[in-house]
């Protein structure tokens, strides 16, 4: 049993360390054959555990692999923990990563032209990006599969490494190296807050177990600990916001989402891979993993619920002003992460993760499909430079115009279902902060509307905005492009529809997942059948309201071009607002970055400089360094002198003992 | 003394080193130098043979046989398997240099067999008399060894100091012996032990005694102020005899100490404990300050392996078993890094070339990167720095130290190691950061080249799964 489970997360390791140390020797044919095969091995393996766990034959496993260390009583363990919620984050995180894996080979085929001639860093950059991806599948692995904390915060940095690593691949841009600092630093303020949740778990629960803690926490429901001064806090409060601080800075929620646009710097597989299907939902899962703990807090998920209404509308907001096409793609995901948050905010943790399901496979989808128009495009991002590609690219058009539809949650796709449960689970909810969560959820189908098809638009009709001699290059992906975009695709439509009834509705996650009944939202929709519920929906609110979002930005972008003018003039302080992403980057650069930068310069002058190296290190370097030289003339080479300090040594000894 | 045949079944091991090194020594007389090789491998499957013997003969209880004198339980099996490993590392790595060298002897490999013999004595011994018995076997092995090259006149003079004051040593041993056996009236451990508890310290004879036989171990474990051979022997002996004389002996010293101390002696445990505090800190004291004033690298192991030794003392003095078994780790583990420490100055070694100055190692990332991370790894171990191994081998004794209520003598180990890890560093700062000075690549036969790597991995791997080694020396000790 635990075999295959060994066999799913180390399969890409495999890879990633032949790709990455040898790749040199075993070419880019090598590599990219070392890393596919080892992940879609693992990529079947896990759907057959998934199967295992639909049939209802696979049990649940929870076992210890190796014991790290046991330091204070606390056991630290690699461990597994497979149930039905790690085999649905196995089965989408391989089949994901194995679409990229393909689709890689044609996207990055021609990477040497993005270094400069010569470049150090660009010699074998190709087999180098497979390792990195393989890398990334194995840490995400072990980060869903995981048992206890420690393994956990383990993935959770590796994942974070990875994608640091790859945000910066094209080492010789500066933007990508910004990106990539500016993604690992606010990573680490989520980070911080964490391993923090971490250590309070570890410290008031003696143990880093899942299982163990899990049991433990309703007797300390009502634990009330002091941090500051005599203001007495609820422990479980504490441990959670603390936990979500964590899932903030990776799942990119309101305020730490600045990285996540400025993370398309990277090339786009993992754009799709890392920044949309993947890491970023880790936040999410962890939050669905631990919903024992969240329960318990009602503090806790109010704060999970205002959170991450905010990052669902306002970020949609900005996706409307962008015209570089990945960053609509970002600040898409943005706000579907948001989204999830809600959920998980409304107790509805099922429906949070069935849309992560959903939303990983159309995000992707739209990613891929981005990367497709870019590559015909000779790497242009910019959409006003693009229009009219429908003709150029059939099923690049196809596919996006499924994935677009599969976002605005068309009655019937993936999306519809997903996004639906969520937002029939933030009308029941009764905690604080749910009436705002609504508006904000029912605000941004209109939002999501409205960007998608603007984009859509803007790229496949419309005139042909792009020079004359892209134009005459135009073509249709590679079959190692649009076969991923097509396996994409089709659970983009099918997959909501067919799961609903089981995994949001239905006791897929019974014992997995741990709703307190006070808070039960997913009953009280009164679900009948996925029928019911496509007819519920298809005359509902949302369903309008993402229809007028289609039919505006059919009205601006496809009948009247100058309306979108006329808006931006009328509005202006509103349009420089969000152009500028409410001044987010402009604060943290400012406050953040430019006062540690202040403070930096300060320790450094006075603190390092001339306090610690002038005086305590150099000193006292000098000062060793000094006695060195002198004891050093002990060792004359003299025999007898060796003698003498041997019989001192004795005498120093009897004189002492000897009394 | 009544002869018994089952009494030779728990020193199988030993009577089949000694065979071996018998047939070794009138084998290689009748081959020719080129067929020299054939010594070699007789040896190295020789030792192989002996780790399985070992492991078979093994039990979980301990057998003492010869009336009292010698023992085989749990910490000799697991010592004298170390044993083999690293002595066929060291002949692993010494090959090519003695080869380069002229000094592939047959010779090299009895002498380097009668000295693992005497090792396994010392780890067996369980008497005074064995004890000095197999200390002696070991010493007189490595003396020629170290004058190994006949006609280095540095390396007669090492070994010139290192035989006279050796004998001193033996001298104060056996007189601390003598007067141990005039005031309890024996030899062997357990009847001394037993007369030790009626007396205690009363009886001055037997503070002299103890204080002669510390002194003894003293110099062979090289603490200071007993440690001035030391650097010089490793500087003017071949590097590969350095090498050798810098891993396996340090294990033995280990075994040597746990037995007369521990074995024999245990009743006056508050005594030796303040003696080994006072010999511990001044080993790692000035072991890791003149260590950073070296410039040869060699010598800079030297006081590196002393500062070590303080450590090594510093878990027996504990007095408990996990401090037992904390030192056992710590001088198994210091064998190896050792070892590898070693391996890589032989690597650069080539015919008429000894990579012995710091300044040889200027660059090396250049030159070869593998190798230069093998030797970060060996340095970041002997510093302590996770997660290599070597910062568990510290963390453990420590912490056995620490839970006697010796919090300032680990403190001190501390501090001192702070200092220490400077001059571990500074070879990590020069391979890496330094202009190379030759840009000769690194070349090497693929068995050392394989076996480098293996052992810096090791470094690696130990300190990432430290469990396994630690629960066998836990249990070793425990048995």
């Amino acid at each position: 049993m635990e075999k295959i489970y060994l066999a799913i997360a180390f399969t890409p390791l495999v890879g990633a360390i032949i790709a990455g140390f040898w790749g040199a020797r075993i070419g880019r044919a090598g590599a990219h054959w070392v890393t596919s095969v080892g992940v879609g091995i693992s990529a079947f393996l896990s759907i057959i555990v998934l199967l295992g766990f639909i049939s209802g034959h696979r049990e649940v496993f929870n076992g210890s692999v190796y014991t790290w260390m046991i330091s204070d009583g606390i056991t630290f363990e690699v461990g597994f923990l497979v149930d039905s919620l790690t085999a649905m984050m196995m089965a989408v995180v391989t089949f994901v990563s194995f679409c990229v894996h393909i689709y890689t080979i044609g996207y990055m085929a021609h990477d040497e032209e993005n270094w400069p001639a010569g470049s150090r860093a660009g010699t074998n950059s190709y087999q180098r990006f497979f390792s990195y991806i393989s890398l990334f599948t194995f840490s995400m692995l072990l980060l869903v599969m995981s048992n206890n904390f420690m393994q956990l915060f383990f993935g959770w940095e590796a994942v974070g490494l990875v994608s640091y690593l790859l945000i910066g691949f094209w080492s010789n841009r500066e933007t990508a190296i910004f990106a990539n600092m500016k993604a690992f630093l606010v990573n680490r303020v989520g980070d911080f807050g964490f391993l923090l949740g971490i250590a309070a778990v570890a410290m008031y629960f003696n143990t880093v177990d899942y299982a163990e803690v899990f049991a433990k926490a309703p007797e300390l429901a009502n634990t009330q600990i002091q941090i500051w001064g005599d203001t007495s806090w609820s422990l479980m409060t504490v441990i959670c916001i603390l936990l979500f601080v964590g899932a903030m800075g990776k799942s990119a929620q309101v305020p730490l989402h600045v990285w996540l646009p400025d993370s398309m710097e990277g090339p786009t597989p993992i754009s799709a891979l890392i920044h949309a299907a993947t890491m970023v939902t880790a936040g999410i899962f962890m939050v669905a993993r631990m919903s024992p703990l969240y329960e318990l807090s009602e503090t806790a998920l109010s704060f999970i619920l205002i959170i991450g209404a905010t990052t669902a509308f306002f970020t949609g907001l900005i996706g409307l002003v962008q015209n570089d096409i990945k960053r609509v793609v970002a600040y898409s995901t943005l706000s579907q992460l948001g989204y999830m948050t809600v959920a998980l905010g409304a107790s509805a943790y099922a429906a949070g993760i069935f849309h992560l399901m959903t939303h990983a496979f159309f995000k992707a989808l739209l990613f891929l499909a981005a990367g497709s128009v870019i590559i015909a495009m000779h790497h242009e991002q910019d959409m006003r430079k693009m229009g009219g590609l429908k003709k150029y690219m059939p099923i690049t058009y196809w596919t996006s115009l499924i994935g677009s539809l599969a976002l605005i949650g068309l009655p019937g796709f993936s999306g519809f279902f997903s996004k639906d449960s969520i937002i029939e689970a933030v009308h029941h909810s009764q905690i604080a902060g749910a009436g705002y969560a609504y508006l904000m959820v029912i605000l941004g189908v209109f939002v999501t509307a409205l960007y998608s098809f603007r984009m859509f638009f803007m790229v496949f009709h419309g005139e042909e905005r792009m020079d004359e001699h892209t134009k005459h290059h135009l073509h249709e992906s590679p079959k190692v492009v649009t076969v991923p975009l097509i396996m994409l695709a089709i659970p983009s439509v099918l997959i909501g529809g067919m799961t609903i009834s089981g995994v949001v509705f239905g006791d897929w996650f019974k014992d997995v997942i741990h709703v307190a009944p006070a808070h039960d939202v997913l009953k009280e929709i009164g679900f009948h059948g996925t029928i019911g519920f496509f007819f519920h929906g298809l005359f509902a609110l949302p369903t309008l309201l993402a229809a007028a979002g289609v039919g505006v930005a059919y009205m601006i972008y496809m009948k009247n071009p100058e309306i979108a003018d006329k808006i931006k003039s009328a509005a202006s302080p509103l349009y420089a607002l969000l152009d500028k992403k409410y001044f987010f980057d402009e604060l943290y650069q400012a406050v953040f970055a430019g006062g540690s930068r202040w403070l930096g310069k300060i320790l450094w002058k006075a603190g390092d400089q001339t306090l610690i190296d002038g005086l305590v290190v150099n000193g006292s370097a000098r000062s060793v360094g000094f006695f060195a030289g002198i004891i050093r003339q002990i060792q004359t080479g003299y025999l007898y002198h060796y003698a003498f300090a041997m019989i001192l040594g004795l005498l120093l000894l009897l004189a002492l003992f000897v009394n | 003394m009544q002869f018994e045949a089952s009494n030779l079944i728990p020193v199988v091991p030993e009577l089949f080193i000694l065979s071996l090194a018998c047939l070794v020594l009138v084998i290689d007389l009748f081959i020719d130098d080129e067929q020299r090789i054939f010594t070699y491998a007789l040896t190295q499957v020789g030792l192989v043979f002996a780790i399985f013997i070992t492991l078979s003969v093994g039990q979980t209880e301990a057998q003492i046989v010869f009336d009292g004198s010698y023992i085989r339980d749990g910490m000799s099996d697991v010592l004298k398997v170390s044993i083999y490993i690293v002595t066929i590392g060291a002949f692993l790595y010494s090959k090519e240099y003695l080869v380069e060298h002229g000094l592939f002897k047959g010779e090299y490999y009895v002498l380097g067999l009668f000295a693992v013999l005497g090792m396994m004595v010392m780890v067996s011994a369980q008497s005074f008399l064995t004890a000095y018995l197999g200390l002696e076997l070991l010493s007189l092995s490595l003396y020629a060894l170290v004058a190994f090259d006949r006609d280095s006149k540095t390396g007669s003079e090492a070994a010139m100091k290192y035989f006279v004051l050796g004998a001193i040593a033996s001298g104060m041993l056996l007189y601390g012996i003598s007067m141990i056996y005039g005031a309890t009236g024996a030899l062997n451990f357990t009847t001394v032990t037993t007369a030790l508890m009626g007396t205690g310290m009363e009886d001055i004879v037997l503070v002299f005694g103890l204080v002669f036989v510390v002194i003894g171990l003293a110099f062979k474990l090289g603490a200071v102020p007993f440690h001035m051979w030391m650097p010089d022997v490793y500087h003017g002996a071949p590097t590969a005899v350095a090498q050798f004389l810098s891993s396996a002996p340090k294990i033995a010293a280990f075994a040597l100490a746990m037995r007369l101390l521990v074995d024999g002696m245990l009743p006056l445990h508050s005594d030796w404990q303040q003696m080994l505090v006072i010999l511990a800190i001044l080993s790692m004291a000035l072991g890791n300050v003149i260590a950073i004033a070296q410039t040869n690298i060699k010598r800079m192991l030297a006081y590196s392996t002393i500062s070590h030794v303080g450590f090594i003392m510093m878990g027996i003095l504990a007095g408990t078993s996990e401090g037992y078994s904390a030192s056992m780790f710590y001088a198994i583990i210091y064998a190896v890094t050792s070892l590898g420490a070693f391996g890589i100055i032989i690597l650069l070694s080539k015919k008429g070339f000894e990579a012995e100055n710091l300044d040889d190692y200027k660059g090396l990332h250049e030159r070869s990167p593998w190798f230069a991370a093998m030797m970060m790894l060996f340095m970041f171990s002997m510093a302590g720095v996770p997660p290599t191994v070597g910062f568990w081998a510290k963390l453990f004794v420590l912490d056995a130290v620490v839970s006697v209520e010796l919090t300032w003598v680990a403190l001190v180990g501390v501090f001192f190691s702070i200092i220490g890890a400077f001059y571990y560093i500074r070879i990590i700062k020069l391979m890496y950061f330094d202009k190379a000075e030759n840009v000769l690549p690194v070349i090497g036969n693929l068995d050392t080249r394989i076996a480098l790597s293996v052992n810096g991995v090791l470094m690696l791997a130990l300190g990432l799964f430290p469990a396994a080694l630690l629960t066998i020396c836990v249990r070793a000790i425990g048995s």
